[in-house]
């Protein structure tokens, strides 16, 4: 992982020009060129420490703060874990063991979180990382204003979560909302978006597509744009028309673009949260009447912070730890064998 | 925050901060290297700096199907615009409204005073500008270090920095919330403040940046002619970062600005962030839509402003991540 830094094991390089040759200028290199005396030497030791200080004084702030409220808290979310918190009493904890866990397993709603947060997971990201696809393809075409068409996809990403939530909310509402109006000219019958099973699945994902397609599209452009050309040419040397080009040349070159959102679409949809929450109005911690979108974020904050569980809120919050543990080492093997096939 | 918000890609080919990158360093930063894909042809990208790969003119469909991208993207906000100048009896009504009716500045009045944006949008320029500053600075310091000096344990820690930008931010709220109680900050802008003033994603984009743009002479000739570390930072490391500080200050600044799940949990409707301020209206605080359409677009439109001046900063900022990650 040093290899980057090689340039500084051979201060030679651009030594050789200064002959009053500084001490210090790198490791080791306090032998040559001893200074005269005093004041000099005074300096030189002080440039010694700083050198060697002064790598470490620039991580540490940034390593304090995320230590202290991203490491140190992960450990302790494992230590309450294993205890009974409840937030009625703070003060209170007992140990539990694996109790929170052994709870979980057997509740019917975690099961039910982790199945929505699955399905909702597929919905979301699958057609939203094909679009994505598609429209980066599109926007690497010589553009008019290539720029704008850029901005105007990203806009979405500009909204927050919440925002977005409560427009579609009223989107697809019952009666009098956009979507079901639309649907009622191609002949479809009003969908209960809040209460049916997949209408609702269907109108929390759509919220996460609409707000991320474009943010992957440029993801995707940007791995497009440092394909070398040659391929493209020796391709259509070959006979390979622009469709057979895409399956050919752009879609093997974007494979490890490609697993990369698919790595933080996962993560993403592990941790969704605010678009089911918003999307339930007052039951939204719930995940509606019948927990139809309740995902596991929405069950540990239920647990959590309504029914005021902390413990268990904790055992939630490791169990997701340990799916994307999962996820990610089969993700790995994955793309392993990936890169293997040519 | 989402991981997705802020964890950034990798994607092949060096482009554009090449031209500046010492030709020693063909071999290409090593961190990533590690555990990411390289793939054999982009060395023969290399030498093309325009970055473009292929492009062949747009044709009409191409426009066609591009401006209904456009569409799906910008109706939703546009309709929130139209919402929120109706009346929520009309909202209710069937055909849904598709044209401004006249009471905008009624319900923006409303949502201000009512649903306590105003306060909302206070606090969370506030707390998004001091995230931004802290995370700008202490990642360009953090991410310099990694880039260009070497220490022990750099590597590890650097791949501590990374992996744990996978982790998500539920795993940190229990105690978080335990402590903050402890110290009596509950409701208090420094609860939602502290924890972020530092992002993984911040360091480890700095010094992706820095490794290529920041030519390693540049610093042995400042120590060689004797500066010391906090001189080389002002008058090197700061002006080569400028360009990247600025976009992770963008990126930081919307992250911040939509942060959800912590802010809700330690903050309430007495001094809201503007999420926290929206969640309650999701949840009845004001139950009129006319009202909930007005807050929704007033708490947007100052990231709508700043992707109207920095559009093609914040898209420039996203595809060099994407490229250098």
């Amino acid at each position: 992982m040093t290899s980057s830094h090689e340039a500084l094991a051979h201060p030679a390089s651009s030594a050789e020009a200064a002959p009053g040759n500084q001490p210090g200028a790198a490791r080791g290199a306090h032998g040559r060129g001893t200074p005269p005396k005093g004041t000099a030497s005074w300096r030189s030791r002080l440039y010694r420490w700083d050198m060697k200080a002064s790598p470490y004084v620039l991580i540490a702030p940034f390593f304090v703060v995320f230590g202290a409220f991203s490491l140190v808290p992960l450990l302790y979310t494992a230590w309450y874990s294993l205890h009974h918190v409840q937030l009625s009493a703070l003060d209170h904890q007992t140990w539990a063991g694996l109790g929170n866990y052994t709870n979980l397993l057997s509740s019917e709603f975690f099961w039910n979180a982790l199945q929505n947060t699955f399905s909702i997971g597929v919905i979301s990201t699958v057609p939203q990382l094909l679009a994505a696809l598609w429209l980066a393809h599109l926007l690497n075409y010589r553009l008019r204003g290539s720029t704008a068409w850029r901005v105007v996809m990203l806009t979405p990403y500009a909204t927050s979560v919440a925002a977005a939530t409560l427009v579609f909310t009223l989107l697809y509402s019952w009666d009098g909302g956009m979507i079901n109006w639309l649907l009622h000219f191609v002949g479809v019958d009003p969908v209960n978006w809040r209460e049916s099973d997949w209408g609702s699945q269907f109108a929390v994902s759509s919220i996460v597509i609409w707000r991320w397609t474009g943010y992957n599209a440029l993801i995707y452009l940007a791995a497009m744009q440092a394909i070398p050309s040659d391929l493209y040419e020796s391709a259509a040397l070959d006979g390979a028309g622009r469709r057979q080009q895409f399956r050919h040349v752009t879609v093997p070159m974007l494979r490890p673009t490609i697993l990369f959102t698919v790595i933080v679409s996962t993560i993403g949809a592990t941790q969704l949260f605010g678009e089911p929450l918003l999307f339930g109005g007052v039951s939204g911690s719930k995940g509606g009447s019948e927990h139809q979108y309740q995902t596991l974020g929405l069950y540990m904050y239920d647990q959590g912070w309504i029914i005021g569980n902390l413990g268990k809120a904790s055992a939630i919050a490791w169990s997701m730890f340990l799916i994307l543990v999962i996820v990610a080492v089969v993700n790995m093997l994955l793309s392993r064998r990936l890169r293997k096939s040519p | 925050m989402s991981a997705g918000d802020l964890t950034f890609p990798q994607a092949p080919g060096e482009a554009g901060a090449k031209t500046k990158a010492t030709k020693a360093q063909t071999g290409g930063e090593p961190g990533t290297r590690a555990k990411a894909r390289p793939r054999g042809g982009r060395r023969l990208g290399r030498p093309r700096m325009t970055g473009a790969g292929r492009q062949l003119d747009a044709g009409p469909v191409t426009y066609a199907v591009l401006t209904v991208f456009a569409l799906v993207s910008l109706a939703p906000l546009v309709w929130t615009a139209v919402a929120a100048s109706r009346t929520d009896r009309r909202l209710a009504e069937t055909p849904p409204p598709l044209w401004f009716g006249g009471n905008l500045f009624k319900n923006l009045q409303a949502a201000w005073d009512q649903a306590g944006l105003g306060t909302a949008m206070f606090n969370s320029t506030l707390v998004a500008t001091t995230i931004t500053v802290s995370t700008v600075l202490f990642s360009t310091l953090a991410g310099f270090a990694f880039a260009k000096l070497r220490f022990r344990f750099s590597g590890a820690l650097l791949l501590l920095t990374i992996g744990t930008m996978m982790i998500p931010p539920q795993l940190a709220v229990v105690p978080l919330y335990l402590w903050m109680s402890d110290l009596g900050w509950s409701n208090r802008l420094q609860t939602v403040v502290l924890p972020t003033l530092v992002t993984a994603f911040g360091t480890f984009f700095m010094r992706q940046y820095l490794v290529q743009a920041l030519p390693t002479e540049l610093i042995e000739a400042a120590r060689v002619d004797g500066a010391s570390s906090p001189r080389i930072l002002w008058h090197v490391v700061f002006p080569a970062a400028r360009p990247a500080m600025a976009v992770l200050g963008l990126l930081t600044f919307v992250f911040a600005w939509n942060d959800f799940l912590w802010p809700i949990i330690a903050l309430n409707q007495q001094n809201p962030t503007v999420q926290v301020a929206l969640n309650s209206l999701g949840t009845g605080y004001v139950p009129d839509q006319a009202v909930i359409m007005a807050g929704a677009l007033l708490s947007t439109l100052p990231l709508l402003i700043a992707f109207l001046l920095f559009g093609k900063q914040i898209v420039g900022g996203i595809m060099q991540g994407a490229i250098k990650g």
